[in-house]
């Protein structure tokens, strides 16, 4: 060993893989990302603007098209600020009290998840629909929920359930009850509590909770699918409409349809990545004052 | 009592409400499916989940959820290690698309894959030649299930790398052993339970994958027809009984799922603290 070479030199050098294998293990990482990533994601925007501009634009002014973002976009309307408030609602039981059987609690939370998207709308069908447990009677009642925009709404709901709870379970679990009994103590009363002092604290956990859950709401196929009826221009949302114009052959109207929800997940993505440096940033900051 | 609860108001009300909704959305309907299946008898609910047709399909979506989750974890791996430890043009943009696949809807990445890898596209084309077919044969629904699978992985093990001290591989190497061996014997038992949790989420949700699945698969019975693609297909047959035997089958794996990957879970936070 040289006297120059300072003495963390041969320790790095030995921890780090030659550069031919590191240029081979980068290689092979990007082959795989390129095969089943950006490629992917590549071929939604090339057969989307395939035909040229005006059949892109086209295909997203059309009657049935606008119908189907009509139908997401009221479904996410309902679904999201629904599962909103009971994330906020399960989060301050949950981590702001102590009682028996809260991990039962948390586990059942985070059921939909690992549910099939089929199954979650199959249930509802077993519930809801015309051989259904209530189905008779709601046909009595003449009130249709399966195959009509209640179904898929309530399917929405269902896979998008855990996403802001699972979010702010944590969060509210690691600051503790100091700040919330503090403002208590001081005279602030139960609401004040929570709209002064716990919101500001998770704005950005929820809003992190929110922007998953919008995207799967908005996203949504196969436990939509069981409950839709694809009836075209009533009960299709944006995903169910990209299928009935794939299976058509209508290739680039199904990809400009579908080019949409992709730029939901990149504006998504963007967003979850931003959210993601806030949260490490205020993860920092707290530490010091607790 | 004052302890337990402490001076916050509101416990009743939300912790009731979170049941309640609970019960509505998830645990009655989830119950009323059971309760439909035991209508059936046990014979009935055995004969509706063995026929040849229903075995098919969960060899075919068990093998494929396998074959993904297997690739993930190699995959996976490669990619959490390349983003840790090296630095190269574009890292921090890939490594924020790398969660593309929890954010890009099913149908899209269903039609998306079934054209890249059909006969002539970007990437099937290649494949062409050299006699593979991947878009309508299972393979497809292998290549399917490690995009949706993707990001587990990665998003496991990529946490535990960064946290990983240098010391101990400091001292495998000036204890003479090479990269590789520290690598095998220092890294990747500290890597294990990580790997483990993201190869069972990749699993488990492989399992139930339906959207990017069915416009790859080719839909074959017997052949390239997944089980959540089949519980659909009894339900527009109006087998009901049918539809439900199968979806309460893989209710129960998905339930075993969930327990096992729980316990993994604590596994591997134990070995981290």
């Amino acid at each position: 060993m040289s006297a120059i070479a300072a003495p963390s030199v041969p320790a790095r050098r030995v921890n780090v893989e030659p550069l031919p294998v590191r240029w081979l293990l980068i290689g092979l990482a990007l082959l795989f990302l390129v095969g089943f990533l950006f490629l992917p994601l590549a071929v939604v925007f090339g057969q989307a603007f395939s035909k040229g501009w005006s059949v892109y634009w086209a295909a997203l002014v059309e009657p049935n098209a606008l119908a189907a973002i009509r139908l997401t976009l009221t479904a996410a309307l309902i679904a999201v600020p629904l599962n909103m408030v009971f994330g906020l609602a399960a989060a301050w039981s949950i981590a702001k009290f102590e009682f028996p059987g809260k991990s039962l609690l948390i586990t059942l939370i985070d059921l939909p998840f690992s549910v099939s998207p089929v199954v979650s709308g199959l249930i509802y069908v077993l519930l809801f629909g015309l051989h259904g447990w209530l189905g008779p009677w709601l046909h009595e009642h003449d009130i249709q929920l399966i195959f009509a925009v209640p179904g898929i709404v309530l399917a929405t709901i269902f896979v998008t359930f855990p996403f802001v709870a699972r979010e702010l379970i944590p969060l509210m679990q690691s600051q503790g009850t100091e700040e919330e009994e503090a403002a208590m103590v001081l005279g602030a009363s139960g609401w004040q509590t929570f709209w002064h002092v716990t919101l500001p604290n998770v704005k950005w956990g929820l809003l992190y909770g929110v922007i998953l859950c919008n995207a799967r709401a908005m996203g949504e196929f196969g436990a939509v699918s069981v409950v839709s009826g694809h009836i075209r221009g009533l009960t299709n949302t944006i995903p169910l409409h990209v299928e009935i114009l794939y299976n058509e052959y209508n290739t680039a109207a199904a990809f400009a349809v579908a080019s949409l929800l992709a730029m939901l997940a990149l504006v998504t993505l963007a967003a979850k990545t931003a959210l993601e440096w806030r949260l490490k940033q205020q993860a920092t900051q707290s530490t010091p004052l607790a | 009592m004052l302890k337990r609860h402490g001076v916050l108001p509101g416990f009743s009300i939300t912790l009731g409400f979170t049941v309640l909704y609970l019960s509505l959305i998830v645990l009655i309907p989830l119950s009323a499916t059971f309760l439909k299946a035991a209508t059936l008898g046990w014979t009935g609910f055995w004969n509706a989940i063995t026929e040849p047709r229903v075995l098919a399909s969960y060899k075919l979506t068990f093998g494929a959820s396998l074959a993904g989750a297997l690739i993930n974890a190699g995959f996976g791996l490669l990619v959490a290690w390349v983003l840790v430890r090296y630095e190269f043009f574009g890292k921090k943009l890939i490594d924020a698309l790398v969660d593309l696949p929890f954010a890009l809807p099913t149908a899209v990445a269903g039609i998306s894959l079934a054209t890249l890898y059909s006969g002539k596209g970007w990437a099937g084309q290649f494949f062409t030649p050299l006699g593979i077919k991947i878009a309508y044969t299972p393979l497809g629904v292998v290549v399917a299930l490690t995009f949706i699978g993707l990001p587990f992985v990665v998003r496991t093990v990529q946490p535990i790398l960064e946290d990983f001290e240098a010391e101990l591989e400091e001292a495998a190497a000036s204890l003479g052993a090479t990269r590789w061996q520290t690598f095998s014997r220092v890294i990747l038992p500290a890597l294990l339970p990580a790997l483990l949790t993201g190869f069972a989420l990749a699993f488990a949700r492989a399992v139930g994958e339906y959207g990017s699945v069915i416009f790859i698969a080719g839909n074959i019975p017997m052949v390239s027809e997944i089980t959540p693609l089949l519980i659909i297909t009894k339900l527009e047959q109006y087998d009901y009984a049918g539809a439900t035997a199968l979806a309460v089958s893989m209710l129960l794996v998905s339930f075993v799922l969930l327990l096992s990957i729980n316990a993994l879970q604590r596994w591997s936070q134990l070995r981290r603290t």
